[in-house]
């Protein structure tokens, strides 16, 4: 078992801001690592959405992507699930290429996202049911009464989808995302319009959920305070390139800002040069 | 059997889930339930009048007694069949839940073959009654016609599960503005497939367009055991044998649509 500050100065080894020479092969890699990106390029007609990302998530670990509209968070995740077909380069999770070898994975990862949603007419329970049937979900009824308990949806468990609140159908979602308690779990704005106490309690489970099954999680997210909370390390994205790679503090530490939600605006308004050499000096 | 089905990776379950599913949301609408029922009734009820009318004007419908009443039930298989498979795969897009499917354990051809349980569910739901309803009104007993029915019946639905896999997968790739091609598809194989007339009608070159469409079989068959009382063993294996190659056809259409789909972001844009 890898410390943390093991594992983060592992994944930065990895990542495309090293050297080629320090990268491991993929043979060294793939038991320790969840994700593994080597130049991912996606092209949409003329835009490139994705321009040649690469980097390594070791198990265990949280990570945030960051980067403003359109700089490739979520076709990147999707291309990690599979629901994207890269243009070139590769994917591995958890040892297995996606999406050719997507068939000895995808049961044991999970998403949330805000771009999919569950059946509104059907209830919590009925969702739950026919998702931990898709997953295999060995003692079904167990693991839902444990859901419900662990996110508390007990109150409106028997109710349809479509008519809980905005907050109540992102824990459902949660609920639907660790139905098969996954290895892997991709989220995409898993706090969107939650009010703070709600994404606050969001948050709370997830560390919970990391720190009791080991699990590797990468969000992509918005909110940088919960990136800050959440994420030993930080991607940041910019028109689909990796634009920094490191843990909150050095990252912070090297554009000379105290909050995250700085260094997104330096990033975003194209003052990374001037804040590095501020950082410098 | 079973050992066929883990090698293949088929799982029994996923697809029962997806069934579930589907059951699950038929059961929580009245309307869908409605709908079902409603179209077919009222095609039966228009039709069977219809007949009666003729009938009772032309020597040779009365002689061919049902040929139209059994055409639209057969045809309402055809039609039923195909909106059965493509409204099931429709829900998941109206109800943006094709990236959850699509990310789970559930493989394409698992997902296909809930689709066409859904199909048969749903068509026993709208069909069955329709079939009571000609008993009733116009005396027409479409169980009458014995074996020939299951090899009508077959040859039918293999058609409407092609037509539905097929536009199902475009709707995939071109999202829901491709809606439309739904409702519309089978409409335009409905001239050529020589439902309430027999191909010798059509132009001779449009014969032959007639004859690649396995529909044409059945209902040409329907008449020759109504009218002729013979049953065309000939034109149920013709039909047999298109329906063969139009199956695999429209499976490999929807995995090549399945992957531009992929390739374009179809799937997380999943709208107009």
């Amino acid at each position: 078992m890898h410390s943390t500050a093991q594992w983060r100065k592992n994944a930065l080894s990895m990542t495309e801001n090293s050297k080629a020479s320090s990268r491991p092969t993929v043979a060294d890699s793939t038991l320790s690592a969840a994700i593994e990106v080597d130049r991912l390029v996606k092209l949409y007609k003329q835009t490139r959405a994705v321009d040649g990302i690469s980097f390594m998530l070791p198990r265990g670990s949280i990570t945030g992507l960051l980067g403003g509209n359109g700089a490739g968070k979520t076709t990147t995740i999707a291309m990690i699930m599979g629901l994207v077909l890269p243009t070139s380069g590769r994917v591995q999770v958890l040892g297995h290429r996606m999406p050719e070898e997507s068939a000895a994975v995808l049961g044991r990862m999970n998403f949330e996202s805000p771009y999919v949603d569950m059946p509104m007419r059907l209830t919590v329970r009925q969702n739950l049911t026919i998702f931990g049937k898709l997953y295999a979900v060995k003692n079904l009824a167990d693991r839902i009464a444990k859901l419900a308990d662990d996110l508390d949806l007990n109150d409106f468990i028997d109710r349809a989808n479509g008519k809980l609140s905005a907050g109540q159908k992102t824990r459902v979602a949660l609920a639907k995302a660790l139905i098969n308690e996954p290895e892997l779990l991709l989220l995409d704005e898993p706090t969107a319009s939650l009010d703070p106490d709600t994404a606050d309690w969001v948050r709370a489970h997830l560390e919970r959920y990391r720190k009791d099954n080991r699990a590797t999680i990468l969000l992509a997210s918005h909110n940088m305070l919960e990136v800050e909370r959440l994420c030993d390390r930080v991607i940041i994205m910019k028109r689909g390139r990796v634009e920094d790679d490191d843990t909150p503090d050095a990252i912070m530490a090297r554009y000379n800002r105290t909050t995250l939600e700085e260094v997104f605006l330096d990033v975003a308004r194209g003052r990374t040069n001037g804040a590095r050499e501020d950082a410098a000096r | 059997m079973s050992e066929l089905f883990l090698h293949r990776g088929i799982s029994a379950q996923r697809i029962g889930a997806m069934i579930l599913r589907y059951w699950y949301l038929l059961m929580s609408s009245w309307p869908r339930l409605l709908e079902l029922l409603y179209w077919p009734a009222l095609q039966i009820i228009t039709w069977g009048f219809l007949q009666l009318y003729i009938a009772q004007n032309a020597n040779f419908f009365a002689r061919a007694g049902g040929t139209l009443i059994g055409a639209v039930i057969l045809w309402d298989i055809l039609f039923r069949g195909q909106l059965g498979f493509s409204i099931s795969f429709l829900e998941e897009m109206w109800a943006r839940n094709l990236g959850n499917l699509m990310m789970s354990p559930l493989k394409p051809i698992e997902f296909l073959l809930s689709l066409m349980a859904m199909s048969l569910i749903r068509l026993a739901i709208g069909v069955i009654p329709m079939t009571l309803l000609a008993i009733a009104f116009f005396h027409f007993n479409v169980y009458s016609l014995g074996l020939p029915l299951i090899a009508f019946f077959c040859n039918l639905i293999f058609t409407s599960w092609s037509v539905g896999i097929f536009v199902s997968g475009l709707v995939l790739r071109n999202g829901l503005g491709a809606e439309s091609i739904v409702w519309t598809l089978m409409f335009a194989i409905m001239p050529l497939a020589c439902i309430y007339y027999p191909v010798s009608v059509l132009p001779a070159w449009l014969q032959y367009v007639a004859w690649s469409l396995p529909p044409t079989y059945v209902f040409e068959g329907m008449r020759a055991l109504l009218i002729e009382n013979t049953f065309r063993t000939d034109l149920m294996l013709g039909a047999l044998a298109i329906n063969a190659g139009l199956l695999v056809a429209s499976f490999w259409a929807f995995l090549a649509l399945l992957r531009s789909a992929k390739k374009h972001g179809s799937l997380l844009a999943g709208g107009e």
